[in-house]
């Protein structure tokens, strides 16, 4: 009995022993930046370092060279082996020897950290040590590098190149229409039936409704409208139909009056228009959507003309549009909504038929050679889309990778 | 001489903003950014022309007689009783009348507004799936399988069938390819649209958003 007793006590006396040795450890005083270090399992056998460390100039948009972007591949006893890394030190040095600053403790599985407060133009050197519970790995040293204020995004150039690619088209389609060469382009309902509507509200006395969309001026879209809009006003200008213009913006508005009045002048009607049917109805989506409402069932326009950017109020106009027995064209590059304006409308010009509509309607050289330009970038983008899934199948992901933005 | 000069910025600041987002430079993005600034701040001071095209409209709707000129009293007190109490009184200030006005009657009306898109979603979804041909039969077909895969009852319908003859999968497949596929043709073509135009604009050959051709 005496002899169990004094096993016991000697048991408790090891076990109250055992942290006092580990408290009587020298912990590294890289660890000292490491919160919870403590936590960790403790041992003496430091964990294996990181590897390919690589310290690069980091470029984003607004790039004023003071962001250096560091990477490296994980420790082997990050998630495997020991698997007892809890992070990494980063550490930025003025040279290879100099003692460094704490640029952060990333945590385990992470092999990136992005350091936002270099000197531009100075050179450093990082070094990055894998940390366990109480030690530290040998640190492995990157550099020297420098950050830099960049002229150039690389991540960019795919998009540079295509864009030159397509202006070249544009460019070379455009003087050739310029020469006189017949260009052929593809019969566009949508916008023939344009035409006919605002005929049918000659035909019927009644005013022709044009609903330049709710986006803001520095919309493409509503660009797009405005131009389609001048060509409505000719057209209305030359039959004597009233032109309604029910706008959500103020300063489309403002550009709406002076392109319907221009076309009006142009068309030799100065006198025929009505600046009070170029109206401003309301910014808020809604009290717009029944503002325009509100004028179909009291004017009774006989033809309804959408074109521009549109959202949920697609539907409520269109909808009411084809209840009041209206004939409908829409346009937009919404993707959205175009399911809603196919619906409820008799002819709906989708996407780029949209931005398409002033060289079709116009039939300019000019405009006509960027609409062919446009046509043929579209070739050249679906062959482009075809070898990359072909390269990509094969192993070869150099194209895809070339095509990531950012 | 007229068209000149716009046409002349629309080409600098069009010029200025490509080369903005090919060339990271701080001194560019900050310009870029400040020239932004001055395009909001030359819309909000629109709405005066705005407001004062309101005003004119209505007004003469009212000396007219025209059909509704009563709502155009209605529209103008309403604009003239929200102006005198945001004017002294602050707008979005909470427990201010204009903020009170804002929230009890314009919300909720717009909200009505909006809640009508479910009745017009019917009534436009019964004649988009009316059956007249191929074409409408094969968009009939594709919705009623798309609508009851998205709801609990067609996972009930056809969970004794496999996984790729169930409604849910079906629904997956048809929205991750079909649909899918031509909502990218869609917007890839719409983005070339975008690049003509936007290319038409800064070159000066599209002109009649600025009002003419001449």
């Amino acid at each position: 009995m005496k002899l169990c007793l004094s096993l016991v006590v000697l048991l408790l006396l090891v076990s109250a022993a055992a942290p006092a040795a580990d408290d009587a450890e020298t912990v590294d005083p890289l660890m000292s930046d490491v919160e919870g270090a403590v936590q960790a399992p403790v041992d003496s056998i430091p964990p294996a370092p990181p590897s390919d460390l690589a310290a690069r100039d980091h470029i984003e948009n607004t790039d004023a060279g003071d962001k250096i972007a560091l990477s490296w591949s994980l420790s082997p006893d990050d998630g495997a082996g020991a698997g007892d890394v809890i992070g990494y030190l980063v550490l930025r040095h003025p040279s290879p020897d100099a003692p460094g600053d704490t640029v952060a403790v990333v945590g385990a599985g992470s092999g990136r950290c992005l350091d936002e407060a270099v000197e531009p133009g100075t050179a450093y050197y990082y070094t990055v040590a894998s940390l366990d519970g109480a030690n530290a790995s040998e640190p492995v040293l990157a550099g020297p590098v420098a950050g830099r204020t960049n002229l150039w995004q690389p991540a960019r150039t795919s998009v540079f190149v295509l864009m030159i690619v397509f202006f070249a088209l544009v460019m070379i389609f455009t003087r050739l229409a310029e020469r006189g060469a017949a260009l052929f382009i593809r019969r566009i309902p949508g916008l023939n039936a344009i035409e006919e509507a605002v005929g049918r509200a000659t035909e019927m006395g009644r005013p022709v409704l044009y609903v330049p969309g709710i986006g803001e001026i520095d919309n493409i879209m509503t660009i797009a409208s405005l131009t389609i809009l001048s060509h409505v006003a000719k057209i209305t200008a030359k039959y004597e139909t009233p032109l309604i213009v029910p706008t959500a913006r103020a300063v489309v508005m403002s550009a709406a009056e002076e392109v319907v009045k221009e076309a009006y002048a142009e068309a030799g009607r100065p006198d025929a228009y009505n600046p009070d049917n170029i109206r401003y109805l309301s910014d808020a989506q809604f009290a717009f959507a029944a503002a325009v409402n509100g004028i179909m069932l009291r004017e009774k326009p006989a033809a309804n003309l959408y074109m521009g950017a549109f959202w949920a109020e697609s539907l409520l106009l269109a909808e009411t549009g084809f209840e009041a027995g209206a004939i409908q064209v829409a346009g937009t590059a919404m993707v959205s909504q175009l399911p809603f304006f196919v619906t409820a409308c008799d002819f709906t010009l989708m996407g780029e038929e949209l931005y398409a509509a002033s060289a079709y309607l116009s039939r300019e050289p000019k405009l006509m050679g960027s609409l062919k330009g446009s046509d043929w970038m579209k070739m050249v983008t679906i062959i482009l889309m075809g070898a990359g899934v072909i390269l990509n199948l094969m192993g070869a992901t150099g194209i895809v990778n070339w095509f990531q933005t950012q | 001489m007229r068209r000149g000069i716009p046409l002349a910025i629309t080409f600098l600041i069009g010029l200025f903003m490509l080369v903005d987002f090919f060339v990271p430079h701080y001194r560019v993005s900050d310009l870029a950014g400040e020239m932004k600034q001055w395009g909001t701040i030359v819309i909000a001071a629109s709405i005066l022309l705005g407001v004062g095209n309101l005003i004119r409209v209505h007004f003469h709707k009212i000396r007219r007689r025209r059909d509704g000129w009563q709502y155009s009293i209605t529209t103008l007190l309403i604009m003239a009783v929200m102006f005198a109490f945001g004017g002294p009184w602050g707008t979005i200030q909470e427990g201010s009348a204009f903020n009170w006005m804002f929230l009890n009657m314009q919300v909720p009306l717009q909200s009505t507004m909006f809640s009508l898109l479910a009745f017009f979603i019917a009534s436009a979804a019964y004649r988009a799936f009316r059956l007249r041909s191929a074409e409408s039969g094969l968009l009939l077909t594709a919705a009623i399988i798309v609508m009851l895969g998205r709801v609990p009852l067609g996972q009930l319908l056809t969970r004794a069938l496999p996984e790729q003859a169930t409604l849910p999968w079906l629904t997956e497949t048809i929205m991750a390819y079909p649909n899918m596929a031509a909502f990218r043709g869609i917007l890839m073509g719409a983005a070339l649209g975008v690049m003509a135009m936007g290319l038409r604009v800064i070159l000066g050959i599209e002109r009649s958003y600025l009002g003419g051709e001449k």
